[in-house]
């Protein structure tokens, strides 16, 4: 028993030496470990008016040793000299700084080669060169260089001028190609924010073709407000066709659908019948009740009117018939309805 | 959706600069805008800069004087914070109105959330304190006292704006002996805030968890609230929307043991042993007699349907 006793006493001076690390709250903190954080919802005592500065600066402390505390509960590990501790997730909630993300808008292309099921194959940086005997890249930096290595000379074909630049005309292309798709590119960006974009109208005048030319007047001549109708036309003249058109042309029907799949027209036609068998009388009620009451109407004036009978009870209730006479009528009594009956 | 712009962005810096500024699913830390007004007192210059010595890496201070009024028109100011790329902002200003006023506020979407006007009524800088200070960019523990904290909701987001202000980045793991600043938000009975920040200071204790001290390093701050604009409740719940990505669902019948092995729970269809496709051997086939019987009986099963 004095070893035990003895441990006791000495462990009892051990921690006499040090402050004590226990903290009393009437009301229990809320510590957040994930962010470091803790709300004390106690209220204060009075020593915060006199001694505001070591009241608050103690108070402090005895929540810091509380939020220590709890951290120090938390698993630990150790990594290259240093002891850290794993934090759990934040459960104090703040606002982001900016929306959700949402997903890319797919440009034509991509909505097509999905429908279709295309799969992005992707190319070698570099292919081996028979001709020149090397590596040339596929794009980008250098390719420039291997192409004008590999194409020094360029044949001019025998059904144009002699005296084409050959070069010049595959720069053209060239240019024209990536004209085109940065057209492409701002139509994937209308269509992504979805602005209206005009869909008539060419470049310049010399670059139409006939066909683009009569499609414009086409259209020109159907822009009145009378969609055309009193618009002289040539002999023989007609209404511009082609993929595409029959939408540009005022007035002309909206885009003709598509012919549907078996399944979904079997589908649709189904549903339209059912509609059509399951349909029931729709019942209006005010309705029936009107109409109720003006047979109960004209089925008591066409009787012949019964006498009444006199209550005895009470002789003094007893209705007079007829109506309330009215001022600037004549006739009194027997007064057949005239008319409707307003209400 | 950078590169959904009109204008493409000509170098591959350029471009990466955009993205970076896009919705993540795990978003950047939010920098702090630091602005001064019209006019500025010394105080106010001294309680920025101090703000800024704190929020180190994580800020951007503009050093001309704004022409902005917050309150009255705060475009100016969601114009400016965007450009900077800073989600928070501390904007402060002088006037015979409004001595010493610091406006804090926060951005969601370039929008202003909220917005909270302070009048600094004492303040004490952090050079005044002379005593050793702390590693720059070290994670701040944060205390709030006092019961008035949840009384409304302007004071709650009060509360959430010196969060978002000064909890620096949400980590995952953190060194024992980095946490060595605390920075205490008291709201009195009066509605005043009394900031202070000290230094924790780890003492033995003889366990293993240590004994706190703490001593001040300043700044000490005394604000007074002013002016608000708070976000509507409905703006408030989507800013805190959280990406569907994040959330964590949980999966059914899978658990987890102390040693890391997964315990899950797999439901099969019953089997069905007589059509069960067994070794296909000669001796088992049917005779041309047995297969003529069955087709004949299941005719005039049909028959009789």
């Amino acid at each position: 028993m004095d070893i035990v006793k003895e441990v006791l006493e000495k462990q009892a001076k051990e921690s006499a030496k040090y402050k004590s690390i226990e903290v009393i709250k009437h009301e229990e903190v809320k510590i957040d470990c994930g962010r470091l954080m803790i709300s004390d919802p106690n209220s204060f005592t009075e020593e915060l008016k006199e001694n505001t500065e070591t009241y608050i600066q103690n108070l402090t402390r005895d929540n810091v040793q509380l939020l220590v505390n709890s951290i120090w509960q938390l698993p630990t590990e150790r990594l290259d000299e240093h002891i850290v501790v794993k934090l759990p997730k934040p459960t104090f909630a703040l606002p982001r700084a900016r929306k959700l993300p949402v997903p890319k808008p797919l440009t034509k292309w991509e909505q097509f080669a999905k429908a279709k099921g295309i799969k992005k194959r992707t190319k070698d940086k570099k292919v081996w060169d028979e001709e020149l005997g090397k590596w040339v890249p596929t794009y980008g930096y250098q390719k420039f260089k291997a192409d004008r290595d590999k194409n020094w000379v360029l044949e001019v074909p025998k059904n144009i001028d002699p005296m084409t630049d050959m070069f010049q005309k595959k720069k053209d292309l060239k240019n024209e190609r990536v004209a085109k798709n940065e057209l492409a590119r701002m139509k994937n960006i209308a269509r992504a924010q979805k602005v209206d974009v005009p869909r008539v109208g060419f470049v310049s005048e010399d670059s139409a073709t006939a066909k683009e030319l009569h499609i414009a007047s086409t259209i020109a001549k159907h822009s009145t407000a009378s969609v055309g109708k009193f618009q002289e036309s040539l002999p023989k003249e007609k209404n511009a066709r082609g993929i595409g058109v029959r939408e540009l042309i005022p007035g002309a029907a909206t885009k003709r659908k598509r012919p549907l799949d078996n399944k979904t027209e079997r589908t649709e036609q189904i549903e339209t019948v059912q509609k059509i068998l399951n349909k029931r009388p729709k019942i209006d009620v005010e309705k029936a009740v009107q109409i109720q009451k003006r047979e109960e109407r004209i089925e008591r004036e066409n009787k012949p009117a019964e006498p009444k009978k006199k209550k005895g009870s009470h002789p003094k209730q007893v209705k007079k018939f007829g109506k309330k006479p009215k001022s600037g009528i004549g006739r009194k009594g027997n007064r057949k309805p005239a008319g409707r009956k307003r209400r | 959706m950078s590169l959904m712009r009109i204008q493409k962005p000509k170098t591959r810096k350029g471009k990466v600069a955009l993205l970076e500024r896009e919705p993540k699913v795990i978003e950047n830390i939010k920098n702090v805008l630091i602005l001064e007004g019209r006019k500025v007192s010394v105080t106010v210059k001294e309680l920025l800069k101090d703000i800024c010595t704190f929020k180190k890496p994580n800020c951007k201070t503009l050093s001309r004087n704004n022409d902005i009024t917050p309150f009255e028109d705060q475009n100016p100011l969601e114009i400016l914070a965007k450009k900077s790329d800073c989600h928070l902002f501390i904007f402060g200003s002088h006037s015979k109105k409004r001595p010493d006023n610091i406006v804090m506020g926060r951005v969601y979407d370039d929008q202003i959330l909220d917005m909270i006007e302070f009048g600094v009524k004492q303040y004490k800088a952090l050079k005044d304190f002379k005593n050793e200070k702390i590693d720059v960019n070290c994670k701040p523990c944060l205390v709030f006292n006092g019961d008035q904290w949840s009384k409304s909701e302007e004071l709650r987001r009060i509360k959430s704006l010196f969060v978002d202000m000064f909890h620096v980045e949400d980590v995952e793991s953190i060194r024992l002996q980095g946490i060595e600043h605390v920075i205490s938000f008291t709201l009195t009975e009066d509605l005043t805030i009394m900031i202070r920040s000290y230094k924790i200071l780890l003492k033995k204790s003889g366990l293993q968890t240590p004994r706190i001290e703490l001593t001040e390093i300043g700044p000490s701050i005394d604000f007074s609230i002013r002016r608000t604009k708070i976000a509507s409740k409905d703006l408030y719940k989507l800013a805190h929307k959280k990406p569907a990505e994040l959330k964590v669902t949980k999966k059914k019948n899978v658990s987890r043991d102390a040693l890391g092995n997964v315990n899950a729970r797999v439901h099969i269809d019953k089997q069905v042993i007589n059509k069960l496709q067994l070794r296909k051997m000669k001796g088992l086939k049917k005779t041309a007699e047995e297969k003529k019987t069955a087709r004949q009986l299941k005719k005039a099963a049909s028959k009789e349907n």
